[in-house]
């Protein structure tokens, strides 16, 4: 579960990017967070993730407070979130089976784990058939969903994609919402940040919109209030 | 599990060493000429220390006794001298002894004609603990009823302390400087891997990974190469070493010197080379990782 309560962030070059945001996700919920540039998107993310904390508020994601909790916990918090970026981060020089293993193989999971999870996660986006790939040999709709496999292979509560479709063609992108649709399905709370209009609107899920860090609307009737 | 991390760390140490092969050689270059530099300052240092205790050996007071004492009031001083701190011992020496040694010394006795003992004095012999102490034990001699005067080159024996510091306090700073500099540059080799592998700590970081996961690799890698860079230097020291004790012993001129043989500080050295170097590429490591760890 994700709760925002009252939360304010000011970086120290002056810039407000939240003003007193305040938002609950449920676990196995599927929301999009839409929004402008400079809007607070990426500084929610960064919240989220732990990269940034705070100025004023609380931050609470999977029963972890993020203003309070120690920096060591920090690993375990997120390791219950599953991130996946519109560039997709992928290691070059490691196969797509390599690149999903590698999460787990740094957490310390075992190679008897590792070998009976990931050809599972593979399957389920799709790209059992491309294991021994590596990331420049596949297309961008393949690579993003190589990304969604290293996201989801530690099984985490929720996982945020940011801006996931900004790379791919109308298609690729219907293919990874849907995807990402699937994995809540299958019980994973999503957090979808974007910018297609379209794209939100062909999928009835709840929508928080922000401008110039507030919340301008939060609904799940498809309405999408913000317009460029 | 825990075996399973270490395999990793090691695994990832050597493949980053060998992924970045130049670099890695420069280290242990920087390495052990660094080592080189210190071990044979330090091995000077000790080879002074070690002349210098030898001189110090030799280097006695001398303190006459007082002419109205008769032999056996003479040596009753002894306990006296002796008692004094830094005195290690005191040698009673008979004027008629001291005379033959004197007049032993020279080759032509014509030159002692019509002298006797009665010219010189009995005397002590005082070895000293400490030569560096030599003037305050020299005062305290004089001092003792009965010694009627006392002779010391004090100018040598602070000769022999002035040069022992000026080796110790060089010795000393240039290990330090070249600690920095060998830190300094195992720290760049290990920031260049960890610039190159900052997208991957970025993503260990992202999924969970925690700080003491990511630094290991990095840190096996500067202890590898501090232990290789250690290893070399030891065994190129050991080399020069021998080479320039032989020419010292054999050289002309300079063969009174006494050369300290290398098995009897090749223990030491070896512990020191190898904490200097595990210990250069560990900080250095660390202190190369440190700032991916922030976030």
């Amino acid at each position: 579960m994700v709760q925002f309560t009252d939360v304010f962030k000011s970086y120290e070059n002056g810039t407000k990017a939240l003003r007193g945001i305040s938002f609950t996700i449920n676990d196995g919920e599927f929301v999009f967070l839409v929004g402008p540039s400079g809007s607070g998107k990426t500084t929610i993310i960064k919240l989220l993730t732990g990269e940034i904390a705070p100025t004023d508020g609380t931050v609470m994601v999977n029963d972890y407070n993020l203003g309070t909790m120690r920096f060591s916990k920090m690993p375990y918090m997120r390791r219950t979130l599953g991130v996946v970026f519109q560039d997709y981060r992928l290691i070059e020089d490691k196969t797509v089976y390599e690149n999903v293993a590698f999460a787990m193989r740094v957490i310390g999971a075992s190679g008897k784990e590792i070998r009976r999870r990931v050809p599972y996660v593979l399957e389920l986006v799709g790209l059992d058939t491309r294991t021994r790939r590596r990331p420049q040999e596949l297309s961008g709709g393949e690579q993003q969903r190589v990304a969604i496999a290293r996201a989801l292979v530690n099984n985490p509560k929720l996982i945020i994609a940011d801006e996931p479709t900004g790379n791919l063609d109308p298609a690729r992108s219907l293919e990874i919402m849907m995807l990402l649709q699937k994995i809540n399905e299958l019980g994973t709370t999503v957090l979808v940040v974007t910018h297609e209009k379209e794209l939100v609107e062909s999928f009835s899920k709840r929508v928080i919109a922000i401008d110039a860090g507030k919340i301008i609307s939060d609904g799940m009737d498809g309405y999408y209030s913000y317009e460029r | 599990m825990r075996g399973n991390r270490f395999g990793y760390y090691i695994r990832e140490g050597v493949s980053s060493i060998f992924n970045h092969g130049f670099m890695s050689f420069a280290s242990v270059c920087i390495i052990v000429a660094c080592l080189l530099i210190m071990g044979s300052f330090t091995l000077l240092a000790l080879n002074v220390d070690n002349v210098i205790d030898t001189m110090e050996s030799q280097n006695e007071l001398m303190a006459f006794v007082d002419d109205s004492l008769t032999e056996e009031q003479g040596r009753a001083l002894e306990s006296a001298i002796e008692a004094i701190p830094n005195v290690d011992r005191a040698v009673f020496i008979t004027r008629d002894r001291a005379w033959e040694d004197f007049v032993e010394t020279y080759e032509n006795p014509r030159f002692f004609e019509g002298l006797d003992s009665s010219v010189t004095r009995d005397r002590y012999v005082v070895y000293l603990d400490d030569i560096s102490r030599m003037e305050e034990t020299y005062e305290a001699l004089t001092h003792v009823e009965g010694i009627a005067w006392v002779r010391a080159h004090l100018e040598i024996s602070q000769g022999f302390v002035r040069i022992r510091n000026v080796v110790t306090l060089v010795s000393m700073g240039l290990v330090a400087v070249l600690f920095v500099i060998s830190l300094f540059i195992m720290s760049n080799t290990i920031k260049l891997t960890t610039f190159e592998r900052r997208d991957e700590i970025a993503i260990m970081k992202m999924v969970g990974a925690t700080s003491t996961f990511i630094r290991w690799p990095f840190v096996v890698q500067g202890l590898i190469l501090g232990l290789i860079g250690s290893l070399v230097s030891f065994t190129m020291e050991w080399g020069l070493y021998q080479l320039l004790a032989q020419q010292l012993i054999s050289g002309a001129g300079i063969s009174f010197l006494s050369v300290i043989p290398f098995y009897k500080v090749s223990i030491p050295i070896l512990i020191a080379f190898g904490v200097v170097g595990l210990g250069v590429g560990v900080i250095g490591s660390s202190l190369a990782i440190k700032n991916y760890l922030k976030v």
